[in-house]
């Protein structure tokens, strides 16, 4: 009987988790650090255009593949939609002193968050990275994706195209 | 259990009241799920006899997590399924449940959790409760946590709770304590200095009640932490000291100090420097007696409640992978250093796309101690302590990795990696077995994109240990790979592997380990089929490690997130 009931229930939410995909998603409000060590709310993340959010880590080989891709094409993905790159890194405290170093050794011009225990990772139910996500000039999470392989930011950028001109992405 | 079926309900209340106001777009519910099966089967030539297949010849681990956001408002459950635990796992887990559930409720000034919680306090060092799936870890405390931030910059956080111990809680109580100050963000007259100072604080302690008639265990022990955190320009320092009062545990036998049981103490340092194209990076970590668990007769990944970070370099690849280094949380004294740096473009080294590389290198120590006699009495002397000098090493070689790595991209069409590592692994230290292993490790990476979907790569690796006294190669020998991997983007992949074990010291019987896997990716769902043999091992993250048994047969991974 117990059990029935759990089961139940946990058919329930599924179910209910389907009928509200429709209507997402804002950022849900988590503290991460900046690089210089500053709080930042991920709530307060924002951008006049599209939003590339990505999270990786320093021993992650697809999410740095990832990345230099993106890194590749910043420059003009950033004049032709006004695009902003997020990369939430979720290196522990082992490793946290990493990221800046590598990201500057790099020469990457993205804004870099730090996600030492993985609040924002579990608050976005990220199982595995790279975990990437797009959002709308109205912060509104619109794309995701899980795992790189080679020519996948031909995708990522033909949808950046289309949120930044407003379309529907229907994924 | 009749509780949980309320918690459930409770959940679940807010979702219906939501159901009704479906029109006004309120709340959302969100969620992701992974489920891994392995089948077993017997394979002589990897050491696997029947006796080694379990009896239930195929095991999975599968859960779901479900989190409701309304506004302020929060929940969460996570339904877990061990039928049964996959090897390599401990076994306690087998079962099924609601493993983990809470509400919160969270404003610009004040955030309450209830029920289950990850939190850590600066790096960790006294407080982290933390989930790692791959090494089968979940240390959530169940109970209440408080964030308070009164202005702007200043955060404090309270907690007291049980931690998870499989399907049950520990039974010690942890309580802890922090603050922290950002100054640039609370005093308006450094908003715009170039310098960022934060300072922090945290207290800890946990209470176990002692049962034991013998021996006048602490019930309450206590455990502090101060960190700084400074940058200016490139230049960014963080640094973490915590002292750990008297605690007697099976980590430490038990071991006695001054005035009473056995201090503990840490300090951690990170310092780096850098700009466009170029790292510095010095770590450095001393321990000594700094296992802190909520009960005190705990061992290996239970009921941790602080995390002491390993300071050298996690690989990616297999063979760098091999010979972790895992934390040594009784004593140790290391450092790690890293250079990063990016030739330019249109240079000798550089060519037409810049190249990067990554020089690191990394050595820990015992930590040098002198014995004590305290106890006269001679049942316990045996349970007498040591005096340390803070600022000596120890003889003791623990671990140490010299590595090197470069990237570079050839032309539209190619990109390589090239990694050579020179290894000296402690094996009694870290495994309990024979003594140090010296291993020369190289990789080389080759990515050749076809089209602009299709891509493969090849990557071959090869790690030739040193010999021992009796001259066979130490513990498994050397060992080769060669791998191919075909991915057509955005949706599928296929790889094959082969890695060649000649066999040593510990098995002198060679082995192909031979992998074929498969996978399909949409949006943020995964499929993965796999045949083939699993090397026995150790799976590491972040200096915990688990030990996985050799084995042999079909896997399947299925993860979603919605």
């Amino acid at each position: 009987m117990k059990k029935t009931i759990i089961l139940i229930s946990i058919n329930l939410m599924f179910f209910g988790a389907i009928l509200s995909q429709e209507n997402f998603n804002k950022l849900p409000s988590v503290d991460v650090k900046t690089l210089s060590g500053k709080t930042l709310n991920t709530s307060k993340i924002s951008n006049d255009g599209p939003i590339f959010l990505s999270f990786w880590a320093t021993w992650c080989k697809p999410c740095i593949r990832e990345l230099i891709a993106i890194d590749e094409n910043y420059i003009d993905w950033q004049e032709e939609t006004g695009l902003k790159v997020y990369a939430v890194s979720i290196d522990d405290t082992k490793s946290t002193g990493r990221v800046a170093p590598f990201v500057n050794g790099r020469a990457w011009e993205f804004e870099v968050l730090l996600d030492a225990n993985s609040d924002f990772k579990r608050a976005m139910n990220v199982i595995n990275v790279p975990h990437s996500f797009i959002l709308n000039k109205n912060g509104e999470v619109v794309w995701q994706h899980t795992s790189y392989s080679p020519g996948d930011e031909d995708e990522i950028y033909e949808v950046i195209k289309k949120v930044a001109a407003g379309e529907d992405i229907n994924h | 259990m009749n509780r949980q079926i309320i918690i459930i309900i409770l959940l679940l209340f807010p979702f219906f009241l939501s159901a009704q106001e479906e029109e006004k777009n309120s709340g959302q519910l969100h969620g992701n799920f992974e489920t891994i099966v392995q089948t077993y089967r017997v394979d002589t030539i990897i050491g696997i006899d029947s006796a080694d297949v379990p009896r239930e010849k195929a095991l999975s681990n599968s859960y779901m997590n479900l989190t409701y956001t309304k506004g302020k408002f929060s929940a969460g459950i996570r339904y877990e399924v061990y039928m049964n635990t996959l090897e390599g796992f401990d076994k306690r887990y087998d079962g099924h449940g609601i493993a983990n559930r809470y509400a919160s409720y969270t404003s610009d000034e004040l955030e309450i959790t209830a029920g289950n919680f990850y939190e850590q306090f600066g790096n960790g060092l006294i407080l982290r409760t933390y989930e790692e799936k791959t090494l089968g870890i979940d240390n959530s405390l169940d109970g209440i946590k408080l964030k308070y931030k009164p202005v702007k910059g200043i955060k404090l956080t309270g907690i007291i709770g049980k931690q998870r111990l499989y399907w049950t809680l520990g039974p010690g109580i942890v309580r802890g304590l922090d603050g922290e100050i950002s100054f640039n963000e609370t005093f308006k007259k450094l908003a715009k200095s170039k310098t960022h100072f934060l300072l922090g604080g945290s207290f800890v302690s946990k209470y176990q009640k002692n049962l034991n008639p013998k021996y006048n265990y602490p019930e309450n022990v206590g455990a502090f932490a101060g960190r700084i955190n400074l940058s200016r320009g490139g230049f960014i320092i963080s640094s973490e000291y915590a002292y750990k009062i008297n605690d007697p545990s099976a980590d430490n036998s038990i071991i006695y100090g001054y005035p009473i049981f056995k201090d503990g103490n840490a300090l951690f340092v990170n310092a780096s420097w850098s700009k466009k194209g170029i790292g510095f990076l010095f770590t450095a970590l001393r321990l000594d007696n700094m296992s802190f668990r909520s009960d005190r007769s705990a061992s290996v990944n239970d009921l941790s409640i602080n995390y002491l970070p390993a300071i050298t370099k996690t690989h990616t690849y297999a063979f760098p992978a091999m010979y972790p280094f895992a934390t040594q949380t009784n004593g140790q004294v290391g450092f790690n250093a890293d250079f990063f740096y990016t030739f330019k473009r249109k240079t000798l080294l550089g060519g037409k796309y810049g190249t990067n590389i990554n020089i690191n290198f990394s050595q820990v120590n015992s930590i040098k101690t002198e014995k004590i006699t305290i106890n006269p009495d001679a049942e316990i002397k045996n349970l007498d302590g040591y005096t340390s000098d803070f600022f000596a090493v120890g003889d003791e070689l623990y671990f140490r990795d010299i590595n090197i790595e470069l990237h570079k991209k050839i032309n539209k069409k190619f990109k390589i990696s090239l990694i050579y590592m020179y290894q000296d692994y402690n094996k009694l230290i870290m495994q309990g077995k024979d003594s140090i292993l010296h291993a020369d490790i190289g990789v080389f990476d080759l990515t050749y994109k076809i089209s602009s979907k299709q891509s493969i790569r090849f990557a071959t690796q090869a790690l030739l240990t040193d010999k021992t006294q009796s001259g066979e190669k130490n513990d498994f020998g050397d060992w080769y790979t060669g791998m191919v991997e075909y991915t057509y983007s955005p949706h599928w992949f296929v790889a094959i592997s082969d890695q060649y074990n000649t066999g040593g010291h510990t098995n002198p019987v060679s082995a192909h380990y031979y992998n074929f896997a498969a996978g399909f990716v949409k949006g943020a769902n995964r499929i993965q089929i796999g045949y083939g043999r699993q090397r026995e091992g150790i799976v590491c993250a972040g200096g915990v490690c688990r030990f996985v048994p050799a084995a042999s047969g079909f896997n399947f991974t299925l993860t979603g997130s919605f």
